[in-house]
């Protein structure tokens, strides 16, 4: 049998802290799903039943939300998220091009990790940065406008920095 | 050009705004002090109604109103409820004011607890928006430690917490029963209304839900009073409005300027013109769910009552701007893929008719458009019309709608064709 997951007793913590702020033990979901998947990188099956012990949830409640909502994902990301907004605006500016010029630089095709998780590439709904589209969302950095040259620059960078 | 008051985006060039310091230095809390220690709840609403300040997220609603239906004979706690789930595509203003004047919103935020009686303000803010919401974040711990909040509100013994909620993707969530289930750790299905939040709101409490632009509002209608607020708009229409411009314009960006500003001033002179020097073809006034506006309507004031009355809304002010290279069809792709993709699948009328539209615009956009399909498709978006839980039933069919109507012999020369006018005329001038 698989070992029990063990959620960080630090984590532990920070999540007993948000749990306070709220009326019922459930409206703390969205936040320990969010801290968890920023700690862990994925809601995995494990992480899921530890949440629903842990806020006294049926696992079925949990999973209905991480099912529900675009930013829990089961799958681990790659290092650098390139998630390439194709929205109206987006589109107006030429955001179709750059996502292929993206999809053959990185050799990746949408909703794919590169094996050695390095590089994930998604496209998503508006962003909410539609000044400066075409736009994307480098993990938690916004960039834009973007153009053939600015993605060689951002993918030289993490090269360099690799 | 023509100049305009700045009120919302003052702070919005003055470096380290952000900061509590700079922030007090421009007059900051002032209001919010006077509030507290000087007013009424019921003369700081009637205040907010003379105003004419109207829900600033795209609903239009009568703010002073809103916080008027919250039951005053209630023992059950007061919340407000800030809808920071910025994400009808077009729209990001409520981006600059979390980035650039955060303490306007926390300002904005304990004027609006002091008029409903609320001790705790939950701020819903999308999931992507990370350095917003670390910078917002840091603004409440500021106005903390300076005992702007907490459990002394400027000293009356008034106490006000604020929690901030981060979202996790989910344009439903920004319609406000929505939130309030993701707040209460639930999937985002909107609720059947009534009863409405100001009498069963989130954990079963009245409730008050305003949105960021909304409550920025309340620090100057405070410290400059109702009539001049109103005056700045137009008729119903109070204030200024950050108007967010986008697509094919010179300088896309957000602009603050009165309500009732017109629409081909916005476009012409603020955001400096159509692109390329091309013509422009179509406007999309209000965010993806308002009805489209071709070029030789765009002759109209940017206000509620006036794009209500040509069948279009002003909803959050989000401006996209088409020249005249645009595909219709492939907008619409773009709406449809949209709107498919965000249906929460509570009311079959708009789960499956987002589907069956977007299969059928797919099929258009490839070539492979069938001689029915277009009445069939303004057909299915009838159908969802007025036939759902929440206004997403409605907003979704609104470009189908609008875009076919408006520009049929596009759609039909797509059909027909199984390609784009465009692509031909552009051919036949090589």
């Amino acid at each position: 049998m698989q070992a029990k997951f063990q959620m960080s007793s630090e984590l532990k913590t920070e999540l007993d802290k948000i749990v306070s702020q709220y009326e019922t033990k459930q409206a703390a979901l969205l936040p320990v799903l969010n801290l968890a998947q920023e700690k862990y990188g994925s809601i995995s099956p494990e992480i899921e039943s530890w949440v629903a012990d842990y806020l006294q949830l049926p696992l079925m409640k949990v999973r209905e939300v991480v099912s529900f909502y675009t930013l829990f994902h089961a799958e681990q990301k790659g290092k650098h998220h390139f998630q390439m907004c194709r929205n109206m605006s987006c589109m107006l500016r030429g955001c179709e091009e750059m996502i292929e010029y993206l999809k053959e630089r990185l050799k990746l095709e949408d909703g794919q990790t590169s094996q050695d998780r390095c590089f994930s590439l998604s496209t998503v709904e508006c962003l909410a940065a539609c000044e400066m589209a075409p736009m994307m969302q480098l993990n938690d950095r916004y960039v834009g406008p973007l153009t053939k040259e600015s993605i060689d620059q951002i993918l030289k960078e993490i090269e360099i920095n690799n | 050009m023509k100049s305009y008051p700045k009120i919302l985006s003052k702070n919005f060039e003055v470096p380290h705004a952000q900061h509590i310091g700079v922030y007090l230095s421009g007059g900051g809390y002032e209001a919010a002090r006077k509030v507290y220690t000087s007013w009424k709840p019921e003369q700081l609403i009637e205040e907010v109604k003379k105003s004419n300040l109207r829900g600033l997220g795209g609903a239009g609603f009568s703010t002073g109103m809103k916080w008027a239906f919250i039951p005053k004979d209630s023992t059950r706690p007061h919340y407000v409820v800030v809808n920071a789930d910025e994400g009808e595509p077009g729209t990001f203003k409520d981006r600059y004011i979390l980035c650039k004047d955060p303490h306007a919103l926390v300002e904005g935020i304990l004027i609006a607890c002091f008029a409903v009686g609320s001790h705790k303000a939950f701020v819903y803010i999308r999931g992507e928006y990370v350095e917003p919401i670390r910078i917002f974040r840091e603004a409440v711990r500021e106005a903390h430690e300076k005992g702007f909040l907490g459990k002394n509100v400027f000293g009356t013994g008034y106490e006000v917490e604020i929690v901030i909620h981060q979202g996790a993707g989910a344009y439903i969530c920004g319609e406000e029963t929505a939130l309030l289930e993701s707040l209460e750790g639930k999937k985002g299905f909107p609720r059947l209304k009534p009863p409405f939040p100001a009498v069963k709101g989130v954990f079963g409490c009245p409730t008050v839900i305003n949105n960021v632009e909304t409550l920025a509002c309340l620090p100057p209608i405070v410290n400059l009073g109702a009539e001049w607020f109103a005056k700045l708009g137009c008729e119903k229409n109070g204030g200024t409005r950050l108007y967010s411009v986008s697509g094919h314009v010179n300088r896309p960006g957000l602009y603050e300027l009165p309500l009732g500003t017109p629409l081909r001033e916005i476009i012409e002179e603020h955001a400096g013109g159509v692109w390329k020097g091309r013509q422009l073809k179509a406007v999309i006034p209000g965010g993806i769910s308002a009805s489209i506006l071709r070029s030789d309507e765009v002759d109209i004031k940017m206000d509620f009552n006036s794009l209500a009355r040509v069948g279009s809304m002003l909803g959050s002010a989000g401006v996209v701007v088409m020249d005249e290279t645009t595909c219709m069809v492939t907008t619409l792709l773009v709406a449809a893929r949209f709107f498919a993709h965000e249906s929460c699948g509570q009311c079959s009328p708009c789960r499956e008719g987002t589907g069956w539209v977007l299969k059928m615009i797919e099929r258009i956009y490839e070539g492979h458009g069938r001689s029915q399909d277009l009445d069939n498709l303004l057909d299915i978006g009838k159908n969802m019309m007025g036939n759902t839980i929440c206004a997403f039933g409605d907003a979704a069919p609104t470009p189908v709608i609008s875009y076919i109507t408006k520009f049929r012999a596009e759609f039909e020369y797509h059909v027909r064709h199984g390609k784009c006018d465009l692509e031909d005329r552009s051919q036949k001038s090589e």
